[in-house]
């Protein structure tokens, strides 16, 4: 019985303890991110869309702290996924307080996972997966899950804007809506070609962005 | 053979009634225009109904003078060939109507000569219609509401074509749409060496595209297997085929078009009809008693 105690003691510390870890891990990445009050950032913006073909773009990224992101392509249209603003993880993390971090321990290549929960049952983010690199303190990739717009998957890779925890490429995944569009406002021909059935059945679509340079508080 | 042609053309340019066309376009591009000036937003939003549960849509962007152009082109392109109607049916028949036709195969012309002057004119006619649609339809349209790049809104996808990659798209289409607008010209023209009045090879003129348009329109797969893909007017929209691009993961190929042997096949399809149409009517001019 003795060893019970002592065993579900253990148990509840290594948990409290990992809980902690998470916490501080959190707290060291927000503390990178809160050097930045805002940032302008050149990039190309690549969609790969079943039902999209467009040029690749040149954008122009703003970002103004905690958490309003602004791309706009001014020489060109591009269409920019619903829940985008998420690329940029400054803005849940320095409202972490309106989160549970629950430590998810480590995934196959050494990453720390680091679930984020938040605590107000309204929130439009449901659940937020974070995979840190604890040596750099750098969020390689995220899972995030929400209400409206389904889950994205954000895949992060970093150079010379690391000590700011700014990417140099970013490749966000996403879920996309059947496409549907009434018949009147097609524009098309029968050209006699048959329609790839299986391109359209994919329901998951990517955006990458490669910045070229940031300003960083300079506005 | 150009002395003739000046004729021919003054003959079709002095008469009031070949200006109808002019200010029939004229009027149906303003109107488009002002609708989509004042609406255009909402308009962009239907059409981008297919992503905009996905992405936000920058539709102030999309609505610019290529877009309108386009649209413009769309509605225009269907009924532009009636009013080319109007004046290749009349071409041979109101000279038969007005009993000059027989003076003029009296003078030391070929019929064969005077037959291809006389559609030579009418060609000249349908550009000259063509160009006119360009101007307003691209030139206005750029002016009133600027350029950027053009999103096609397809039945599977959309096609965001650059900016720089726009301008010779159209330039093709409306060497294309001419090419569909004299296979209409001609058999007009073949209908009017028939007749000795110009109402009916106008009214069979308008008659024969309103019930190819309407099989063409048709989804039924009977028609489509069967009688579709010979109609002219179903390769008439080969035009739009210039505005569809291919892609490669989603990016699209600046300059590309997706389905170019299908282009080159309605064209070759387009000049086909032209050629038979021209080739009965000289054949029946020919040989043709002509009393009037």
């Amino acid at each position: 019985m003795r060893c019970l105690f002592v065993l579900a003691g253990v148990l509840l510390f290594i948990h409290k303890t990992q809980a902690q870890s998470a916490e501080s891990l959190i707290q060291k990445v927000k503390a990178k991110f809160e050097k930045i009050h805002n940032y302008e950032a050149d990039a190309t913006l690549k969609t790969n869309v079943s039902f999209i073909k467009a040029p690749i773009a040149n954008v122009k990224i703003f970002y103004k702290k905690p958490d309003q992101l602004k791309i706009i392509n001014k020489n060109g249209i591009s269409f920019i996924p619903k829940g985008s603003v998420n690329i940029n993880f400054g803005g849940v993390l320095i409202n972490n307080s309106d989160y549970d971090v629950i430590d998810a321990g480590k995934d196959s290549t050494g990453l720390h996972v680091v679930k984020l929960l938040p605590k107000e049952d309204t929130a439009d983010i449901v659940l937020s997966t974070l995979y840190i690199d604890e040596r750099n303190l750098l969020i390689k990739k995220s899972k995030t899950t929400t209400r409206e717009n389904g889950t994205y998957e954000l895949g992060m890779t970093y150079g010379k804007y690391s000590e700011y925890g700014l990417p140099d490429k970013i490749v966000f995944s996403f879920n996309t809506k059947e496409y549907k569009l009434p018949k009147g406002v097609t524009f098309d021909y029968d050209e006699g070609s048959k329609k790839n059935e299986e391109r359209l059945r994919i329901k998951k679509g990517r955006v990458e962005i490669t910045y070229t340079n940031y300003i960083i508080n300079k506005g | 053979m150009v002395r003739l042609l000046k004729i021919e053309l003054y003959k079709i340019f002095k008469r009031p009634r070949t200006y109808i066309a002019f200010a029939v376009i004229t009027v149906i591009i303003l109107l488009v225009q002002i609708a989509l000036k004042f609406g255009g937003e909402e308009y962009v939003d239907l059409m981008m109904t297919g992503a905009k549960e996905t992405f936000d849509i920058p539709v102030h962007q999309i609505l610019n003078g290529y877009l309108v152009c386009f649209i413009i082109l769309n509605l225009l392109l269907i009924h532009v060939p009636i009013l080319v109607a109007l004046i290749a049916g009349d071409v041979v028949a109101g000279e038969a109507n007005m009993g000059t036709l027989r003076l003029l195969v009296s003078k030391p012309v070929s019929r064969f000569q005077l037959l291809w002057v006389k559609f030579l004119a009418s060609s000249v006619y349908t550009i000259a219609l063509l160009i006119w649609v360009a101007v307003f339809a691209l030139c206005l349209s750029i002016l009133l509401f600027g350029t950027n790049q053009l999103v096609v809104a397809r039945k599977d996808e959309y096609d965001i074509i650059s900016t720089s990659d726009v301008l010779w798209r159209y330039g093709a289409a409306f060497i294309f749409a001419g090419l569909g607008l004299i296979t209409v010209a001609a058999l007009a023209f073949m209908f009017s060496v028939f007749a000795d009045n110009s109402v009916g090879p106008i009214v069979a003129t308008v008659c024969v595209i309103i019930i190819f348009t309407i099989l063409t329109q048709l989804q039924i797969p009977f028609y489509d297997e069967t009688i579709k893909p010979y109609l002219f007017t179903t390769h008439m929209l080969g035009w739009k085929g210039f505005f569809y691009v291919r892609g490669e993961e989603g990016v699209t190929i600046e300059g590309s078009i997706e389905h170019f042997s299908q282009i080159i096949k309605s064209a070759l399809i387009l000049v086909g009809y032209t050629a038979v149409f021209l080739a009965i009517a000289v054949w029946y001019f020919n040989k043709k008693n002509i009393l009037s």
